[in-house]
């Protein structure tokens, strides 16, 4: 029996509201399509995860919900590789700066795991310079960027 | 009686146990109801023994980790004990990964979560 070709890769440019709930207008499409494009059902939940954190994280935290600024959305999904541009009209922040929610002290702060949870089930992630605009990956079975030796990450 | 559209309780016991309507936890405005569901059952139900079931959850945002957070502090606060069963894979890993399963008391299933009162 003939193997079926694999699914062409699905790319889309979306621009967002920047209001609640817009996070929706990305979300339900990627997961149909990492559903096409045979993602396990494990591995879709890691990048839906990292997806609404970082789609979140833009709305509210870089445009913080101002009504005349968008969030753009570059999405890629192949069978082997998803890639997620999230890109805000806000000022930016520098993700070193995020304390670690793992610190004892930090356990029981209601806020500021999103960052935390990005590394953790994806790949890669990468923020451009001036902060407000971040690249996440997911290869397919490589393991996340949290337990990549420091030495693997550029910068 | 109070009316909830984010969580169903129900009594085993003395232990109140809660489960979640939504089998996706992110919506950002059922998150505020549900926290203030939550919340209502300490401050205004006075319940001291509750069980959160999370059978039927597949997903959860960092936001709603947010509110459990705050819902286990003011369980706390009020001498109060909460437990947790019932947690889909993925989500338990998401409790791993920000060492929240040290924080809250997680059991594996509804039997042992009402045998651990």
């Amino acid at each position: 029996m003939a193997e079926q070709p694999p699914a062409a890769a699905w790319q889309q440019s979306i621009d967002l509201p920047s209001e609640r709930g817009a996070s929706r207008l990305v979300t339900d499409e990627l997961l149909a399509q990492l559903g096409t494009h045979g993602w396990p059902s494990d591995e879709i939940f890691a990048i839906h995860l990292a997806a609404e954190e970082a789609l979140v994280n833009a709305v509210v935290h870089g445009n913080r919900l101002d009504p005349a600024k968008r969030v753009r959305v570059e999405c890629h999904v192949s069978p082997d590789v998803v890639r997620l541009e999230v890109t805000d009209e806000g000022e930016g922040f520098d993700p070193e700066t995020v304390p670690d929610c793992t610190l004892e002290e930090r356990l029981e702060s209601p806020s500021g795991r999103g960052v935390m949870l990005m590394r953790s089930f994806m790949t890669r992630i990468e923020y451009n310079a001036k902060g407000n605009s971040v690249l996440l990956e997911k290869r397919r079975g490589e393991p996340p960027a949290s337990e990549q030796s420091a030495g693997d990450q550029p910068g | 009686m109070a009316t909830h559209q984010r969580i169903d309780v129900s009594k085993t016991g003395d232990v109140s146990v809660v489960r979640f309507q939504d089998a996706k936890i992110l919506d950002e405005a059922a998150i505020q109801e549900l926290g203030t569901e939550l919340f209502a059952l300490v401050e205004f139900d006075n319940r001291k023994a509750i069980l959160l079931d999370f059978d039927g959850v597949e997903f959860l945002s960092s936001a709603a980790l947010g509110k459990l957070i705050t819902f286990d502090r003011k369980v706390k606060t009020a001498k109060g004990r909460l437990k947790m069963c019932g947690i889909a894979p993925g989500i338990l890993e998401v409790f791993q990964v920000t060492k929240l399963n040290k924080v809250f008391d997680i059991r594996s299933d509804l039997a042992e979560g009402l045998a651990a009162f």
